[in-house]
């Protein structure tokens, strides 16, 4: 039974989305029964935490041969910190879902089967413990992105899906290469139990990817487009869970598989994730509109969980798998609320917003609520994954944890500001005087965020002793 | 002169074609007009089911490859698998054929032509000399000739035919004379006792052979549509039939491919440094040339002739690798790649009956929308053809990549993965335009009402995405059939 439970959370979804697609519901079943399946696969994800065995190392773990004459096998399974990758994934996705269930899109058949589509293969991804099983994932995340962002964007989607696939597949098929170059070398594609490499070619060739991927600068061209031109819970999902597929890389993939030359580059990676925090920190702060500032915080936040990540040790590691956890649910809330703020005023620029706080009170409260994690304030969860991360950068250089403190108090400048923004000052020019407060059925799809991350504010070690690396 | 012995099972399928052949033509005479189309459609399918057949059987009762006919001929898995692929192929465009609008008078001949045409390619494939190399060339080459000409009221359709004729010819007589001068220096004509001969003889480094080689290469690269002498395919492709187009573009590949490989390393394994690098060095410039010349076009045909040339490079990475590997993924990689192209003319195909024109990335529009299971299927094919997962398009290149990084040409992974970056762009581009052109720019059918309805060729189509994605899952059973068809290679 465990066994199959890895794959029971990966199947589910896909199976979903087909039975979505494929019959002829009408359009309100169509999105109910989406929503119902991604529900379940939060219950999925529930049963596995129950029985999964914190002190085991790899668990859940199913193998099945995929192509014997190159080693290629079937093999997927779960360590404590993927779990609770998987974990924000579905969570985050389910509030998607139910995002666009409530604001209603056009061909929802394709819609939700797409999304739920993409549900299965970010959990590939976080579960895949074979190289090929893990590309085909990651390409698999691609596709439905690609339709949701080029069919349901915004008027600038075609430039943005170009823009997106290029950078992405360009760094996945060095990647490709990569892979292959290790496979053949060694023998196995497998993850948990390959050699190590000391190769520091085809390291590259992985670390290009999950640049690309999370994004860290100067690979991130792609971001800004793709974050505005994609519906708010497309962004969400972006931001908020794709980019984790790049954490999930570096950590299980780059630093388990290449230690040599992951300490012989160390200095490069953290000099790129260095140059993005302070500068994706920047233009957060000077970014015109809503969505620009939490995309920007966004490449700013994965620039600081690559610190953590390439801090080599567990302490940044645990600090970084915390903060993936944590981003993802900020990010997935942020842009669900600026979907929100959008949908009411029709913009997102903070030139024509403001004074929406008055008489709106569920919208204030939730806003601030997730504005203040997000700046780290002490006792918030994402205080707690940062400390662990300067911490654990701290002894690597002094320097990188000076670098991420200045990126802290900027992280508290532009969430100050976009609060203040849309919030405060004077009512905008774009802001109608009848627009309503935060619905019921937005509250219920936003509040399980915040609260998941109170949660974890209010107990962050419930995720880092149990991670077992 | 003695008579040598025929083994008739191992021509079977040539021969299953060339009956049905016969009878297609004898139909489209004795048979009432009105069944014709119906009458030689079915005779041609029935002929590619039994080359298929006797195609498998060929496979299963060949555990050791051997040569028959007084050694013209050879009997082995390598070549049963390319027939199996041919005949698969085949049978799918009588499908994509039925409907095409061609005039009722030829069509009777249409059907048998195609099915002589798939008798020459099962022929070819099995060559074991050099006379029956070009025997086979020659005898699918004409039928082509005749076939891409067919629809004599488009002068596109002339055009195609007669510049089909001349480069085709031309390649032919380049191959021929490569043949007479590999015939000059090592007095044999079939291909292992050739190989014999350059050893004992010690012809290595012989100019005359070396000449031999380099046009045998050159006229099989005709065929194979490998930049530089790819020069006549998007002019064909787009004049031609769509259905012949999309057989031509699967299996007359297929053939040139698989029989490039048997000659390079049944012939010439000890000129293999040499002839490794000439191949290596045609496959960069066939993946460069067909991706950006591809990136350029509007039409979709003529985009899927150079994406068609670009494939050709990446399957001559896998001759290039030069190893047990390579001709395993050569194998592998034609299963999910005659699919798709097959499909994705098919799809064109469907569009072009729909409009009446030609069909280009503007008027293409919406067609996702509009007819669902196609537009699933083209999104499948361009997917398999840019090598994504979830298509045997992936696990193809990736096998060959595997097969060149073994032989260490790690230098040409690296050129099929920008080849793969670049091509990304104008197959996504059908996408785009299937799915995500604003309304205002879609181009609506001129006639009104829905679109025609035809059964046979979704049918084909959906099968075609069978194949593709099948070919994804099942990777295991057909590479076993790939490895035991290379295993009787002498690499």
């Amino acid at each position: 039974m465990n066994e199959w439970l890895t794959t029971a959370l990966i199947v589910f979804p896909l199976a979903a989305a087909l039975v979505v697609w494929i019959l002829p519901w009408s359009n309100q079943a169509a999105g109910s029964l989406a929503l119902l399946a991604a529900l379940v696969e939060v219950g999925i994800w529930i049963n596995a935490l129950i029985r999964f065995d914190f002190d085991g190392g790899l668990e859940l773990q199913q193998q099945r041969e995929w192509f014997g004459d190159l080693g290629v096998s079937y093999h997927v399974g779960l360590y404590g910190w993927s779990l609770w990758l998987v974990g924000m994934s579905v969570v985050v996705l389910a509030s998607a879902i139910a995002y666009a269930y409530w604001t209603g899109r056009d061909n929802p058949r394709a819609y939700f089967g797409l999304m739920l589509f993409l549900t299965g293969a970010v959990v590939g991804v976080f579960s895949s413990q074979d190289l090929l099983v893990f590309y085909v994932f990651f390409e698999a995340m691609l596709i439905p992105l690609y339709v949701l962002v080029g069919v349901w964007g915004g008027p600038g989607r075609l430039g943005a899906t170009i823009k997106f696939v290029i950078y992405t597949m360009a760094g996945s098929l060095l990647m490709l290469a990569a892979i292959v170059g290790y496979g053949i070398e060694h023998g196995t594609f497998d993850i948990a139990e390959g050699p190590t490499s000391g190769n520091h070619w085809i390291f590259l060739g992985f670390v290009i990817a999950f640049a690309v991927k999370a994004p860290l600068f100067p690979l991130h061209g792609w971001l800004p487009d793709a974050y505005r031109e994609s519906s708010a819970e497309v962004s969400a999902v972006l931001s908020g869970v794709v980019s984790k597929a790049a954490g999930f890389g570096f950590l299980a993939i780059a630093i388990r598989l290449f230690p040599e030359p992951a300490d012989d580059l160390q200095p490069l990676v953290l000099g790129l994730a260095t140059a993005g925090l302070i500068y994706g920190s920047f233009l957060a702060f000077r970014a015109p509109d809503v969505r620009g500032v939490i995309a920007y915080s966004s490449l700013a936040q994965m620039s600081l969980i690559t610190i953590g990540l390439f801090a080599l040790d567990d302490l940044g590691s645990s600090g970084a798998v915390l903060h993936m956890v944590n981003h993802g649910l900020i990010s997935a809330a942020l842009f669900l609320l600026a979907g929100a703020v959008e949908r009411r005023t029709a913009t997102g620029d903070f030139a024509r917003l403001g004074g929406m706080a008055r008489g709106r009170p569920a919208l204030a409260t939730v806003l601030m609520a997730t504005g203040i994690i997000a700046l780290a304030v002490p006792g918030s969860s994402a205080f707690a994954g940062e400390f662990l991360i300067l911490a654990g950068i701290f002894d690597d250089g002094w320097g990188w944890a000076v670098a991420g403190a200045i990126a802290i108090v900027l992280a508290a400048m532009y969430m100050l500001r976009m609060i203040s923004g849309v919030l405060h000052q004077d009512v905008g020019p774009a802001v109608p005087e009848e627009a309503l407060d935060l619905r019921p059925a937005e509250l219920a799809v936003i509040v399980p965020l915040v609260a998941c991350l109170l949660v974890l504010s209010a107990w962050p070690a419930a995720i880092t002793e149990r991670l077992s690396f | 002169m003695d008579t040598p012995t025929v083994d008739w099972f191992a021509l079977s399928p040539s021969l299953a074609l060339l009956a049905a052949s016969g009878l297609a033509l004898l139909g489209a005479v004795l048979v009432p007009r009105g069944a014709v189309r119906a009458f030689s459609a079915v005779v041609c399918a029935l002929g590619f089911v039994g080359a298929g057949v006797a195609a498998g059987l060929l496979y299963w009762k060949s555990p050791e490859a051997t040569l028959e006919v007084a050694d013209a001929i050879s009997r082995d898995r390598f070549g049963a698998l390319a027939q199996l692929i041919v005949a698969g192929a085949g049978f799918l465009a009588v499908g994509i054929s039925y409907g095409q609008r061609t005039r009722e008078d030829h069509v009777g001949e249409y059907f048998a032509l195609l099915a002589a045409c798939g008798g020459g390619m099962a022929f070819l494939v099995q060559a074991a000399n050099l006379m029956t190399l070009f025997l086979g060339l020659e005898w699918f080459s004409i039928c082509l000739y005749i076939l891409c000409a067919i629809e004599i009221d488009r002068v596109s359709s002339l055009e195609a035919g007669l510049k089909y004729l001349i480069v085709g010819s031309f390649g032919s007589a380049v191959l021929l004379f490569g043949s007479a001068l590999v015939y000059g220096a090592t007095g044999a004509l079939e291909f292992s006792a050739i190989a014999a001969a350059i050893d004992e003889q010690g012809l290595v480094n012989d100019g005359l052979v070396l000449a031999g080689l380099a046009m045998l290469i050159a006229g099989l690269g005709f065929k194979a549509s490998a930049a530089p002498f790819h020069m006549w395919t998007p002019d064909v492709y787009e004049g031609a039939p769509t259905p012949i187009t999309a057989f031509m573009s699967a299996a007359t590949k297929a053939v040139a491919l698989v029989l490039t490989m048997r000659v390079l390393v049944t012939a010439f394994p000890a000129e293999d440094d040499l002839w490794t690098i000439a191949v290596a060095v045609i496959a960069c410039v066939s993946l460069a040339w067909g991706n950006i010349a591809a990136l350029v076009q509007r039409n979709l045909k003529r985009m899927l002739a150079y994406s068609s040339v670009s494939h050709a490079g990446f399957m001559l990475i896998a001759v290039a690798a030069d190893n047990e590997l390579g001709a395993k993924a050569l194998l592998f990689y034609l299963i999910p790649y005659s699919a798709a192209s097959l499909g994705a003319f098919g799809v064109i195909a469907a569009r072009e009956r729909e409009l009446g024109q030609r069909v280009t990335l503007e008027n293409i529009g919406g067609m996702g929308w509009e007819r669902p299971v196609l537009g699933v299927s083209m999104w499948v094919f361009m997917l398999a053809f840019a090598g994504l997962p979830l298509t045997g398009g992936f696990v193809g290149k990736f096998y060959v990549f595997a097969a060149a990084w073994e032989s260490g040409w790690w230098w040409l992974v690296v050129a099929g993965v920008i080849a793969t970056a670049i091509s990304l762009y104008y197959y996504l581009a059908v996408i785009r335009s299937m799915y995500m052109r604003m309304p205002a720019e879609l181009q609506l059918a001129p006639a009104g009402g829905s679109p025609p309805r035809e059964a046979l060729l979704s049918t084909s189509v959906v099968a075609c995405m069978a194949v593709t994605v099948g070919s994804f899952f099942a990777v295991q059973p057909l590479i076993d059939l790939a490895e035991k068809a290379a295993a009787q290679l002498p690499l």
